[in-house]
């Protein structure tokens, strides 16, 4: 589960890169996709965290963290 | 091919090899130190794109605070040294296949669109005019998002303390010693 997380992570720092690549090549006048960057940050922040603390209260239910584990809700 | 180029590639090389090893890691603190790697190597792609603001908060909030959390969480729930199970067959290829239809969608997409740079207006920022339009209240300003990510941000910070908040029993309650003055 800490592995979806950090590709979670890894794809919404590509969605940064784009944001800001083009924000200085195409637009260079403009500052809408730093803004972007950095609400995309924080929204991950906020995520990672978020995920962490579901992490450790599923590891303290279920003395595991693979999803395959949790499956009470599943059908 | 000038220097600026090639550390241009020497750095894109650093984040895509980090990624992929990051996401193909047995174990998985080595897993996390390759997202390490790939961060830093983000931050120094945006220092390279003279956005120094970014650079400074990616550095900050994901290599000082996301990896050390991941990393916490690691130590905390599974041993670092087990090597993750091999995933499954039918999964993996799927999800090659996605990798490869994706890639190949936005380079096409890419290849037909034809980007025409803009030459004329060189792009210096400066923190002060971020700092400007982020709290403007005018035509361009981006107050209204800024409120609503730190709604979201205490919400956040809310629901982790609730979530990980242990459970106690409601009968517990705190003895005091009997014999010994308050």
């Amino acid at each position: 589960m800490i592995t979806m997380l950090m590709a979670v992570e890894l794809i919404l720092n590509s969605v940064n890169i784009n944001f800001v690549a083009f924000n200085k090549y195409l637009y260079p006048g403009k500052l809408d996709g730093v803004f972007f960057a950095i609400f995309v940050i924080t929204i991950a922040a906020a995520e990672a965290a978020i995920a962490i603390a579901i992490i450790i209260n599923l590891y303290r239910s279920h003395h595991s963290i693979d999803v395959e584990d949790a499956s009470e809700l599943k059908y | 091919m000038n220097a600026s180029e090639i550390l241009f590639y020497i750095i894109s090389a650093c984040i895509l090899v980090g990624g992929l090893l990051a996401v193909t890691a047995r174990k998985i603190f080595r897993s996390a130190i390759f997202l390490l790697f790939s961060l830093i190597g983000i931050a120094a792609l945006f220092f390279w794109m003279e956005v120094e603001f970014i650079a400074a908060v990616q550095i900050i909030i994901y290599a000082g605070g996301i990896v050390v959390l991941i990393i916490f969480s690691i130590f905390l729930t599974q041993k670092s040294g087990d090597e993750m199970p091999h995933p499954v067959r039918k999964r993996a290829v799927f999800s090659a296949m996605a990798v490869l239809l994706g890639f190949a969608f936005t380079f096409n997409l890419i290849r037909q669109y034809g980007f025409t740079p803009d030459p004329v207006a060189s792009f210096n920022i400066k923190v002060a005019d971020i700092g400007t339009q982020m709290l403007s209240t005018k035509e361009h300003g981006y107050v209204l998002p800024f409120e609503v990510v730190s709604i979201l941000l205490l919400a956040a910070m809310i629901g982790c303390i609730v979530i990980a908040m242990k459970t106690k029993p409601v009968e517990e309650k705190i003895k005091i010693p009997e014999g010994q003055p308050l």
